[in-house]
């Protein structure tokens, strides 16, 4: 069984950037999978701008924030795996690997880097009563057929859900001739990115409806159209609301899940609320020596943060196989409460932490003039006014090492959000 | 109108009609199958519970009874014969209530009555020792050993091809218009042929009504009775290990709780009268029906991990029973309507009866040449990694995953598509190698699908379907191609 | 005197602008920095839009490579801008950076191509 220093799991933002890191920190050995055919992951298909503003300092396309890191990756001449798909993680941190040319084998790793990403919701999950026809698209399906194939999904299109692909979508497909009629959205705000919002929807006079969801889909071969209607606060449509809408095409962005089945398959703890693993301030997972960034972590709104939270999974593997079997002091716990639904990492080794760590969260609801708050052990050490929070966009906290010395027992650092 | 020669014609590429097919290949006759849909598989055969029922729930005496008894009997040999997921997970029926228990008992001695074996009657205790997840409030179940559980795709498409190998012709895509009889026989019209048969075999599902009521005087009615269903991860297959029943109680007749052949949780059905045998719509109110009924007998189902919904019409005729034979009033045409549960577990059963029937009528011989045997397409979970490896060696396409949920790679998918009675749609592939079924729901693979359908069967990408024609996956117009045509 | 509320998407903050048009002058309030008032004005006075999209290659290793303007150009000139690149074809090889249409719809920008893709052999 042939074995390396690290083995990252997916070929996509995350993954190159923690590999850059790591061999930046002195590690030779590593070897990146790639179940498509090409690195880059997603970013290849969204080829829309608004990329590396925090990386670069400067506007990118999501391909050319890609290039950026291949370049990278090449110039550091790291190795790579094309078409090559993992079967199976376990905890002994060997990995089956499926691809043409070496069929079926096991490779070993002393540290691995989970990087991959995350998947989109399907129809099914919502349970959306009706037929079944074509035409009922995921957006990031949508995406990869219209940006990366060059077809035509539908002229007349609906899209439920507001997140970023779909409106990302919504732009695209009427740039490229089709009416979108609708884009609805279950939740009284948009899950997107404001600019998305005004970029895509605003500029192109495309109708957002918040507290809305498809309630019917007609068509029994090609979709026909749906029927939409207004959601109570139990989010439960409200009869008398309903709205047909003849489309042949509907795009659902109801949400991404981080893909962590092989996660699970190498004993890794997952924390319910992101759907991630549990990680503590250097990205380790509950199993020793496996580590996770990206959207297999927790779901980004910024590719930015993605590069820069693996750049720390990258650094943290490369410690930990300098350092051995270290010894872990025991952990500070990270607790997400009050509007603040989760918060990544979990936990904090106080001894071996860096100076500085950025704990990264998103609340649960839009909040105005609300406070972000961390208590430690119960006293609160920051407190911080915040103009607008809202669920779609990830929000940050740094804690410094320098402070945290000063609390010899702490056991609980809390984040919150806070009315006054 | 092109005219076409037949010694036997069967209407319907459902599992019965391919079972009666298969059967019928033995004789040394000229058949054929009529299906409307693009596939094999395609109405009531590919949305139902994948059941095979152990028998104990047919009225004695009963046609159900009987040919659940001789299906259920014959699937293990059968699965092995033809390559298809088969499991005996064996299945129980719930009681939840003390006063009820009597009920339970009758239901046993109803099952021992038609023959069933392995019966017995466990306890509430018993019953939480060998499936945890069951509610507290189980006072006892009956346990039936010879329950299982079948991949119905799988049974149907190994019948259909092992049927096509045979020399059984396969029309898809081909609606039976009209029948008139004949001096010879029958005349089925279709929208582009006739095809002359002497014996005709009305295996149509929710239609067969309708071809039987155009022969004969003495008319049949099926009501479509819609269920829907809710499918859930794999990582929920093993919330129970057998199938779950539950006694009609107070709460009605309960819906079932299932692990599926490939480890998917299966809930369902619900049970309503739908005015259209086109009607495959699922409703919230069903939905949500089936959901609070199947969290009453088990516990703790992980409803988050639901990856689809779907809905299929059980084909119920008014008389209750099957209705399966030569129709009185139009000899040389038979019957296999009705059949609804257990229709599934009884196909085996009915293919042989009825290919008996039509065999005699007909005067036919057995053939020497019939090949019973059906290689499937390969299972590669099964292998060893070095049998895997070796067959990647051999045809390097089985080293590329395309369905990353299912892990099916390539040269499944071009095997599905190239094999007897191929895919043609993308539901077609999914219904033979499962790219598409997994939790994703072909998020991923579905353009890459849809790339080698189109190359392996010399389409445009554009051409390809979900199912039927018309449910075309992608609309024509491509990009830059005006360059092309200019 | 005109008032026009816009969201700045300069950055993910997306202040609520409140863009104020009174004879020659213009005020923006709600900004949280100078790219906020840049932004305010430049909506309401000329306000333009990067576009992108992809184009078909021919003899490459994808069928399709992305494009983008090479700046902004006038919001009103993107549906002339995408009808030219819905027609063009280019052959493989093509170079982040490589021009794919002069001058689009005459606005003076280029579309330039956004991903590498190389030949296939």
């Amino acid at each position: 069984m042939t074995e390396h220093d690290i083995i990252i799991i997916g070929g996509g933002p995350a993954g190159l950037a923690a590999a850059v890191a790591a061999r930046k920190a002195g590690i030779t050995d590593i070897l990146i999978l790639e179940r498509d055919e090409f690195l880059g992951g997603i970013l290849n298909q969204c080829i829309h701008n608004g990329f590396g503003l925090h990386t670069f300092k400067e506007e990118l396309t999501g391909p050319e924030y890609a290039a950026r890191f291949i370049q990278m990756v090449e110039e550091e001449h790291i190795p790579y795996l094309l078409n090559t798909m993992v079967l199976d993680i376990n905890s002994n941190k060997e990995v089956t690997i499926i691809n043409k040319e070496s069929g079926l084998t096991i490779i070993k790793a002393r540290a691995i880097i989970l990087a991959m990403g995350c998947r989109e919701r399907p129809r099914g999950a919502l349970n959306i009563p009706g037929y079944r026809p074509a035409g009922i698209y995921s957006a990031g399906t949508a995406q990869r057929f219209v940006n990366m194939e060059g077809k035509t999904v539908g002229k007349e299109v609906a899209i439920l859900g507001s997140g970023d692909i779909g409106l990302i979508m919504a732009r695209r497909m009427t740039l490229e001739g089709a009416k979108v009629k609708v884009v609805a959205e279950l939740m009284p705000y948009s899950g997107g990115l404001k600019r998305n919002i005004v970029q895509c929807l605003d500029d192109y006079g495309i109708p957002l409806k918040l507290s809305h969801t498809v309630i019917a889909i007609e068509g029994k071969d090609r979709l026909t159209g749906i029927t939409l209607a207004q959601v109570d606060e139990n989010r439960k449509p409200i009869s008398g609301t309903e709205e047909y809408i003849s489309c042949d095409t509907l795009l659902l962005s109801v949400g991404l899940l981080p893909e962590n089945e092989l996660s699970e398959g190498a004993g890794v703890d997952l924390n319910p609320v992101t759907s991630g693993p549990f990680v503590d301030d250097r990205l380790e997972t509950s199993t020793k020596g496996i580590f996770a960034c990206g959207n297999v972590l927790h779901v980004h709104d910024l590719v930015d943060y993605v590069s820069e939270e693996a750049s720390l999974a990258g650094v943290s593997a490369a410690a930990f196989l300098k350092e051995g079997q270290k010894k872990y002091a025991d952990m500070v716990e990270i607790a997400a409460e009050h509007g603040v639904r989760y918060t990544v990492p979990q936990r904090l080794d106080k001894e071996h932490m860096e100076d500085q760590i950025t704990v990264r969260f998103r609340v649960a609801d839009v909040y105005q003039d609300r406070y972000i708050s961390v208590y430690y052990d119960g006293e609160r050490v920051s407190h911080k006014k915040k103009r607008v929070l809202a669920p779609g966009e990830m929000e940050q906290v740094i804690l410094k090492k320098e402070n945290l010395k000063d609390y010899p027992d702490l056991k609980k650092i809390v984040i919150c959000t806070e009315v006054e | 109108m092109k005219e076409m020669y037949y010694d036997a014609a069967i209407i319907g590429g459902g599992v019965i009609g391919c079972a009666i097919a298969r059967e019928l290949a033995r004789y040394d006759m000229k058949i054929c199958v009529a299906e409307r849909e693009e596939d094999v598989c395609s109405g009531t055969t590919k949305a139902n519970s994948a059941i095979v029922h152990a028998g104990y729930d047919a009225s004695p005496g009963s046609l159900k009874a009987r040919f659940n008894l001789e299906g259920n009997r014959m699937m293990e040999e059968l699965s092995k014969e033809l390559d298809f997921p088969f499991i005996r997970n064996g299945s129980l029926v719930l009681c939840l209530d003390e006063e009820d228990l009597p009920n339970l008992q009758a239901l046993l001695e109803k099952g021992v009555n038609n023959g069933v074996e392995g019966l017995t009657i466990l306890s509430g205790d018993e019953v939480r020792a060998i499936e945890p997840n069951v509610t507290d409030q189980v006072v006892g179940a009956l346990y039936a050993p010879t329950g299982g559980i079948v991949c119905p795709f799988g049974l149907n498409i190994a019948l259909a091809e092992n049927a096509c190998d045979n020399g059984v012709e396969f029309f898809l895509n081909t609606e039976i218009l009209g029948i008139e009889k004949t001096t010879e026989g029958f005349d089925l019209k279709t929208p582009d042929s006739i095809i002359h048969a002497k014996f005709v075999i009305n295996a149509a599902g929710v239609y067969a009504d309708q071809f039987h009521n155009m022969v004969s005087e003495k008319t049949l009615t099926i009501i479509p009775r819609k269920g829907d269903y809710l499918l859930l991860d794999k990582q929920a297959g093993a919330h129970v290990n057998h199938t779950i029943f539950q006694l009609p109680g107070k709460m009605g007749k309960g819906v079932l709780v299932t692990k599926t052949v490939h480890g998917n949780l299966l809930i369902g059905p619900s049970a309503t009268d739908v005015e259209s045998k086109e009607d495959v719509r699922t409703t919230a109110d069903e939905l949500t029906e089936i959901t609070k009924k199947a969290a009453y007998v088990v516990k703790d189902i992980p409803f988050r991990k639901v990856i689809t919904s779907f809905s299929g019409l059980r084909a119920h005729e008014v008389g209750g029973d099957f209705v399966i034979g030569e129709v009185l009033d139009a000899p040389g045409f038979f019957d296999a309507a009705g059949i609804e549960s257990p229709g599934l577990t009884s196909a085996p059963a009915i293919g042989v009866y009825v290919a008996e029937l039509v065999a005699k009528k007909a005067d036919a011989k057995k053939r020497a040449d019939f090949n019973g045997v059906r290689k499937g397409i390969v299972h590669p979970e099964k292998l060893t990694i070095e049998e895997r490896g070796n067959l990647i060696k051999e045809d390097p396409r089985y080293g590329t995953i395309i369905c990353r949920c299912e892990g099916v790679s390539e040269g499944e998918i071009v095997d599905s598509i190239t094999r007897t009675l191929g895919a043609v749609s993308l539901d077609g592939v999914k219904r033979r190698v499962r790219a598409g079924m997994g939790r994703c729901q072909a998020g991923f693979c579905g353009p890459k699908t849809i790339e080698i359908l189109a190359r392996e069967t010399n389409r445009a990408p554009e051409d390809i379907c979900k199912n039927r024609p018309g449910s075309n996956m992608l609309k024509k117009e491509e990009k830059g191609a005006a360059n092309d045509r200019a | 005197m005109e008032i026009r509320e816009l969201t700045c998407i300069r950055c993910p903050l997306g202040c609520q602008l409140k863009v104020t048009i009174e004879e020659d002058e213009i005020n923006v309030t709600g900004n949280s920095c100078g790219r906020g008032i840049e932004y305010g004005k430049k909506e309401v006075l000329s306000p333009t839009r990067m576009v992108t999209s992809s184009v078909r290659v021919l003899g490459g290793k994808h069928d399709m490579v992305s494009v983008k303007t090479s700046q902004d150009i006038p919001k009103d000139k993107i549906f002339d801008c995408m009808e030219e690149i819905r027609k063009v074809t280019v052959n493989a090889p093509v170079s982040i950076g490589d021009v794919i249409i002069k001058d689009c719809a005459k606005t003076g920008v280029s579309i330039v191509a956004t991903r590498d893709v190389e030949v296939v052999l």
